[in-house]
């Protein structure tokens, strides 16, 4: 019985990750990547002859989706004496994006063709940090701000909110996900993606109230109340709308989730360390409350603008 | 909460005194998030509008067959039914201001504020009164929306619904997605100002 769930954890985990397992597409290519921001390297398996591999009008390069347009090459260079090459553009690549580069008769007649992605792994951290920083649900989508701003008056009611909150919103995700692709989308339900959605939500906080309760009843005390609170919050039925409008898989979904709910739970506890301070502070009477609130979350949002650059893979 | 209320005063309670944005302080998000310009505050208020007042009518004519127990997941239901509606409308007659409004039209089902009018008022009083409960709330909720769309638009571009007013550009930073916040804490703080002072005065008096 161990060994079977071992096996089926296995065969999961090669099924979800066919980016990283990925067979190479031609026996001749040992290595390609990205390099810098306009390059491609590619190291061949064995010595190639230098005339041709450095002949840059040999190549072809263009992006996945969008096979129509060819992107203008401005140098082929030979490295590792022989056995690579260096392909210079003349624009910077959008390195998130699969590229199909093909080499015309590069061994004997026709074109050999390979693709260069970047890996796998690092595109689901990438969704990761993107959501939690770059694109901080709070401070820079401006979602979820009712609850922001009610639930970040003290350090341990944020911190409390923003762990409930991760975990109903990867969830209520998972589920969304599990609806859309397989009810909505096969049905030509997509119309009803609203209705659905929110239904899934209520459900999941519905359960999670349940479950809670009966499995930890400590914990329901102390969290209890945050629950309610989930179901009014527009993050919530923002990221299962996020992930049918891009069409996700279930692990990149499962990463936006993860990031949007980290970043709601950094956003809380920041804002709640700031407000913790504000009480004692000296501020005009009529900035009192809400209104310092919201200049205090403005600047928050004008540092986080500064993550806009990151890019981490 | 009774029965005598006079449409007027529902309507100036939706847009004065409990003014959804600037005194609830709830749905705060559209009125930061996309407030850039005077045209997508109307856009917004005009959708949610519909949505509060649909809504309402519709549970003040259903509210003797809904069984208590069960009243929040039909609320959610009814307003995601207007939401889907007024959604594929939008969608469908004006694609250009919907693509700007992005996902905001479609979290109007997330807006604390409806559910908590259909809680409060639709679910006990006549139809007529919900109705103009509703045409208060979706009002009040214009008004703000515009108001701040009005402040950004002019202090950051300089236009009022496109039309070039200053000629020239006072201050770039007001059309920054993060000055949503500062404008509302500052607008916020202003409305405080002015009722302090009204009641000074009126202390003065008497």
């Amino acid at each position: 019985m161990r060994i079977k769930l071992r096996q089926v954890i296995l065969l999961a985990f090669v099924l979800l990750f066919p980016g990283v397992l990925q067979a190479a597409e031609t026996d001749m290519i040992a290595e390609k990547s990205f390099s810098g921001t306009n390059e491609i390297k590619v190291l061949f398996a064995a010595k190639v002859n230098t005339a041709i591999a450095g002949d840059m009008s040999r190549y072809t390069v263009y992006e996945e989706n969008d096979p129509d347009i060819k992107l203008a090459l401005t140098a082929a260079t030979i490295t590792d004496e022989g056995r690579g090459v260096t392909l210079k553009f003349a624009e910077p690549l959008n390195s998130a994006n699969t590229h199909v580069v093909s080499i015309r008769d590069l061994k004997g007649e026709g074109a050999i063709d390979f693709k260069v992605s970047k890996s796998y792994l690092g595109y689901l951290l990438s969704i990761l940090i993107s959501a939690m920083l770059i694109n901080n649900f709070v401070f820079t989508k401006y979602l979820g701000l009712c609850v922001f701003f009610g639930t970040s008056k003290r350090k341990s009611t944020a911190k409390g909110m923003g762990v409930v909150f991760t975990i109903v919103m990867l969830v209520s995700a998972s589920m969304s996900w599990f609806f859309y692709q397989y009810i909505l989308i096969p049905y030509n339900l997509n119309f009803l993606q609203i209705v659905v959605f929110i239904g899934l939500v209520s459900l999941t906080v519905q359960a999670v109230d349940t479950i809670l309760r009966k499995v930890n009843p400590v914990l329901f005390n102390s969290f209890g109340v945050f629950l309610v609170l989930v179901i009014a919050n527009c993050i919530i039925i923002a990221v299962p709308l996020i992930l049918a409008n891009n069409n996700y898989n279930y692990l990149e979904t499962f990463m936006l989730a993860l990031g949007a709910g980290g970043g709601f739970l950094l956003a809380l506890y920041l804002m709640s360390s700031v407000r913790e301070r504000l009480e004692i502070a000296k501020i005009p009477s009529s900035f009192k409350g809400l209104p310092i609130a919201f200049i205090v979350a403005g600047q928050f949002a004008m540092a986080f603008l500064g993550f806009s650059g990151l890019k981490l893979f | 909460m009774t029965n005598t209320k006079s449409i007027g005063q529902l309507l100036s309670r939706g847009i004065l005194s409990e003014n959804p944005i600037f005194k609830l302080a709830l749905s705060m998000c559209p009125a930061v998030g996309i407030s850039t310009t005077v045209m997508n505050g109307v856009m917004l208020g005009v959708a949610v509008f519909f949505v509060q007042v649909f809504s309402s009518v519709t549970i003040s004519l259903f509210k003797d067959q809904i069984h208590p127990r069960i009243r929040i997941p039909s609320y959610t239901l009814t307003i995601a039914t207007w939401v889907t509606v007024i959604d594929l409308v939008l969608a469908a007659y004006m694609p250009g201001a919907y693509a700007k409004m992005g996902i905001f039209v479609k979290l109007i089902v997330a807006f604390a504020i409806i559910t908590m009018r259909l809680e409060m008022f639709a679910c006990k009083e006549k139809v007529k009164d919900s109705f103009w409960d509703g045409v208060g709330m979706g009002l009040g909720f214009l008004v703000g929306m515009v108001a701040i769309g009005f402040v950004r638009e002019l202090l950051g571009s300089g236009t009022i619904l496109g039309y070039d007013v200053l000629g020239f550009k006072p201050l770039l930073f007001f059309i920054l997605p993060c000055a949503g916040f500062f404008v509302v804490g500052l607008m916020m703080a202003f409305f405080n100002w002015i009722e302090v002072v009204y009641k000074q005065k009126r202390g003065v008096r008497s």
